[in-house]
C-alpha cells in the first residue's frame, strides 16, 4: 500500500493581485460600475456637502464674532408695567460708564415722530417703515459698524441736518452713494446724506434707520434727549457682572422695565438652529447613501449571476472558495470606494463653490471626509458579503456548465 | 514514478433525485499516458472528468491523483492541487473577453503564488510553445477558434501541470483547426504531460494510444483492459 501524499497549502494572493482581480468586473462593465458608484457618490456628496456648508457658515460666524467681539451688551428701554413704552433717564449713559469693567458706552434715541421720505412729494402715509435715530458720535466704534460710503457724523455735522443711512434704509430710499446733492426729508427737514453704513450684525435695528446727530435732533426734530438703546462694551471677564447690574444702573427707578441682551448670543442661537437643520439634512444624506449601498448590492448579485462561468474557471485554475469570496468582496469595496472618493470630491467642490459664492471661508472637516470614506467601506463590505459568499459556494462543475 | 497519475477505485457519483452518473468506476492512468474517453451523451464522461479534476467529489469510492487522496483534502488543499497538478481545457475555451492572450494565459497562474512579472513571463513561454508567440497582445475576438483553443491550452499548461484534462477540445472547431489542436496535445504528451481527452469523435479517439469507452456510467471497454484488471486489484 502506497502512503498518501499531502499537497501544499494554497498560495496566498498578493494584495496587488486581489485589487487587480477585484477590478475585473469594473473594467468589463464600466457603465454599470459607474452608475452604481454614482449612487454611493451622491449619498456621500450630500453628507460631505451638508457638513461642509454648516462648518463653513460656522467658520464665517466665528470670523464675524471675532471681528465684532462678543462683549457687547444692549440695553433697551422696554415697556412699563402697563404696557407703554418706557423711557431711560437722560443720565443712563453716564451712569453706566462708571461701572468698572465697562470699556465704552454709546447710545441711540429713537424719534418716532420724525418720518423719513425721499422727497417732499412722497405722500405722508408712505413712511417705508424707516426709523430716525439720534446717534452719539462714538456709536460706530462701539457696535462695530463700518461705512460703505461717505463718512460718519462728526462734531460739526452732528449740529446740522446731516444723516447717515443704514444699509436697508439706503436701499429702500434708493440712495446709492452719499454726497452733498443727496438729500432725504426727515421730520419735514431736508437732511444731506453724508454716509451709508454696511449691515450691522450686532445691531440689526439700525439697518432700517436714518441716523442723525444728537444736537440737531433736539433742535430741529423735537427729540426729548432720552436714549432708547444703549450699547455697552465691557471686559470679557466682567461681562456677566456688568450684565447683572446694567438694568439697575441704566434705570434705577424701574430696573424691571429695562431689557438687557447680548446680540452675539442671538447670532450663536441662529447658528445652532441651522446646525439642527443640518443634522436633518445629514439624515437625508444617510438615506441616499443607504440607497446607494442597496444599488451596489444589487450590482454585485447580478455580477455573480452573470459570471458563473468565470467563477467556475477560476475554481478550475486553483482558486479556493476564500479567494473567490475575496475577489467579489474586493470588487464591491472598490466599487463603493470609487463612489465614496467621487462623493467626497463632489461634496468638497460644492462646499467650496457655495462658500466662496457666499463669501464664507470654505471648510470641509477632515472627520467628514474620513468618515465618508469609512462609511463607504462599511457599505461596500456589507453589500458585497452576501453575493461574495454565494459566489464562493457555487459548485465549480455547475458554474462551468453555464454557457 | 511511484504513484499512478490517476487511480479511481469503485468510484460512484449519484446526483440528488437518484441519477447515477458514475457506477463503481475503476480506472488507472500512469504518468505519460494519452487517453481518450469516448461514449454517447449522458454516459458519464464529463462527470468522470470532473471527478478526476477534483471539481466534483464522488459519492463513494476513492480518487487518488499522483498519490493524493482527494476525499481527505480540504477545499484549500484541493484548490492548491488543481493549481499545481491539473490543467483544464474546455470545449468553449472560457477565455476572458477583451483581455489580451498573454493576460488570459497569465491568469492561469494567478493562484500559484507567483509574482505577476513571472506569471507573464511563463505565459509568454507557454504561448510560444503552442505556436502563438506572435499573438500575445491579441484579444480573444481577434483570434480564430483554433487560436482561441490554443490560448486556452497555453493557459492550462503554463504552470507545467503533470496532468491535462480536456473536455471536447475540438468540439467547437472545424476539422483543420481540430487537427492542429490534436497535434499540439500529442506534442505536449510527448514532452511528458499525462493527458485525458473526452471526445465524441471516434476518429480522434482511434488515433490515440488508449481508448476508454463509457456507457450508462460504467466503463464498458478499455484498450488497456489487462492493465486495469490486474493493477485495479493492487490499488484496492
Amino acid at each position: 500500500m502506497m502512503p498518501v501524499r499531502t499537497p501544499p497549502a494554497p498560495a496566498r494572493m498578493r494584495p496587488g493581485d486581489v485589487v487587480r482581480v477585484g477590478a475585473v468586473g469594473l473594467r468589463t462593465r464600466p457603465l454599470r460600475a459607474f452608475l452604481s458608484a454614482l449612487g454611493i457618490a451622491i449619498g456621500i456628496a450630500a453628507m460631505v456637502g451638508v457638513v461642509g456648508l454648516s462648518s463653513s457658515s460656522g467658520a464665517e460666524l466665528d470670523r464675524t464674532l471675532s471681528a465684532l467681539g462678543t462683549n457687547l451688551l444692549t440695553v433697551s428701554a422696554g415697556n412699563t408695567l402697563t404696557g407703554e413704552a418706557a423711557r431711560l433717564p437722560v443720565e443712563a449713559e453716564a451712569m453706566i460708564e462708571r461701572v468698572g469693567p465697562v470699556q465704552a458706552v454709546s447710545s441711540v434715541g429713537k424719534i418716532p415722530e420724525a418720518k423719513v421720505y425721499r422727497s417732499e412729494r412722497i405722500p405722508e402715509v408712505q413712511t417705508g417703515g424707516l426709523s430716525t435715530y439720534a446717534a452719539r458720535l462714538d456709536l460706530p466704534a462701539t457696535i462695530g459698524a463700518t461705512l460703505r460710503d461717505g463718512i460718519w457724523l462728526n462734531a460739526a455735522t452732528e449740529r446740522h441736518p446731516a444723516a447717515v443711512l443704514g444699509a436697508s434704509a439706503a436701499r429702500r430710499l434708493g440712495v446709492g452713494a452719499a454726497g452733498p446733492d443727496t438729500q432725504v426729508v426727515v421730520g419735514g427737514v431736508r437732511f444731506t446724506v453724508v454716509g451709508v453704513l454696511n449691515p450691522v450684525a450686532l445691531a440689526t435695528d439700525l439697518d432700517n434707520g436714518v441716523l442723525v446727530g444728537w444736537p440737531v435732533a433736539e433742535k430741529r426734530l423735537g427729540f426729548d434727549g432720552h436714549p432708547t438703546t444703549l450699547y455697552t462694551r465691557a471686559e470679557e471677564a466682567g461681562l456677566e457682572a456688568v450684565r447683572e447690574v446694567l438694568a439697575g444702573t441704566a434705570n434705577p427707578e424701574a430696573p424691571n422695565e429695562v431689557d438687557v441682551s447680548r446680540p452675539s448670543d442671538a447670532l450663536a442661537a441662529k447658528q445652532a438652529t441651522s446646525q439642527a437643520f443640518a443634522g436633518l439634512l445629514l439624515g437625508v444624506g444617510a438615506v441616499a447613501l443607504l440607497v446607494g449601498g442597496v444599488g451596489v448590492a444589487n450590482t454585485m448579485v447580478i455580477s455573480v449571476l452573470e459570471r458563473r462561468a468565470e467563477i467556475g474557471l477560476r475554481r478550475s485554475l486553483g482558486a479556493t472558495r476564500g479567494q473567490v469570496r475575496t475577489q467579489f468582496l474586493a470588487e464591491s469595496l472598490l466599487l463603493s470606494l470609487l463612489g465614496g472618493a467621487g462623493g467626497v470630491l463632489l461634496g468638497t467642490a460644492v462646499t467650496t463653490g457655495y462658500a466662496l459664492y457666499s463669501g464664507w471661508p470654505p471648510v470641509v472637516p477632515a472627520w467628514a471626509t474620513a468618515g465618508g470614506l469609512v462609511a463607504t467601506l462599511a457599505i461596500g463590505a456589507v453589500a458585497g458579503l452576501y453575493p461574495a459568499v454565494r459566489a464562493s459556494r457555487l459548485s465549480p462543475t455547475e458554474a462551468l456548465s453555464t454557457p | 514514478m511511484t504513484y499512478p497519475m490517476i487511480a479511481l477505485t469503485e468510484v460512484s457519483r449519484a446526483y440528488p433525485g437518484g441519477v447515477a452518473a458514475l457506477r463503481a468506476v475503476s480506472l488507472r492512468v500512469e504518468h505519460g499516458e494519452l487517453v481518450a474517453v469516448v461514449g454517447p451523451s449522458g454516459s458519464g464522461k464529463s462527470t468522470l472528468l470532473n471527478v478526476v479534476g477534483t471539481l466534483d467529489r464522488p459519492t463513494s469510492g476513492a480518487v487518488r491523483l499522483d498519490g493524493h487522496d482527494v476525499a481527505a483534502l480540504s477545499d484549500g488543499r484541493l484548490s492548491a492541487l488543481r493549481a499545481t497538478t491539473i490543467g483544464f481545457v474546455f470545449q468553449h475555451f472560457h477565455l476572458a473577453a477583451r483581455v489580451p492572450a498573454l493576460d488570459n494565459v497569465a491568469d492561469g497562474l494567478l493562484y500559484t503564488g507567483l509574482r505577476r512579472s513571472e506569471r507573464r513571463r511563463r505565459a509568454a513561454d507557454a504561448l510560444e510553445r503552442v505556436g502563438l508567440g506572435h499573438r500575445l497582445d491579441h484579444e480573444p475576438h481577434e483570434l480564430s477558434g483554433g487560436e482561441r483553443q490554443r490560448v486556452a491550452i497555453a493557459r492550462a499548461v503554463a504552470g507545467e501541470p503533470p496532468l491535462l484534462l480536456a473536455d471536447e477540445p475540438t468540439g467547437a472547431l472545424d476539422s483543420v483547426s481540430g487537427a492542429g489542436v490534436m497535434d499540439l496535445l500529442r506534442e505536449l504528451n510527448a514532452a511528458g504531460t499525462t493527458i485525458v481527452i473526452i471526445t465524441h469523435d471516434h476518429e480522434i479517439a482511434g488515433s490515440l494510444p488508449r481508448q476508454v469507452s463509457m456507457r450508462d456510467g460504467r466503463i464498458v471497454a478499455d484498450s488497456a483492459a489487462g492493465v486495469l484488471a490486474t493493477e485495479g486489484r493492487v490499488t484496492r
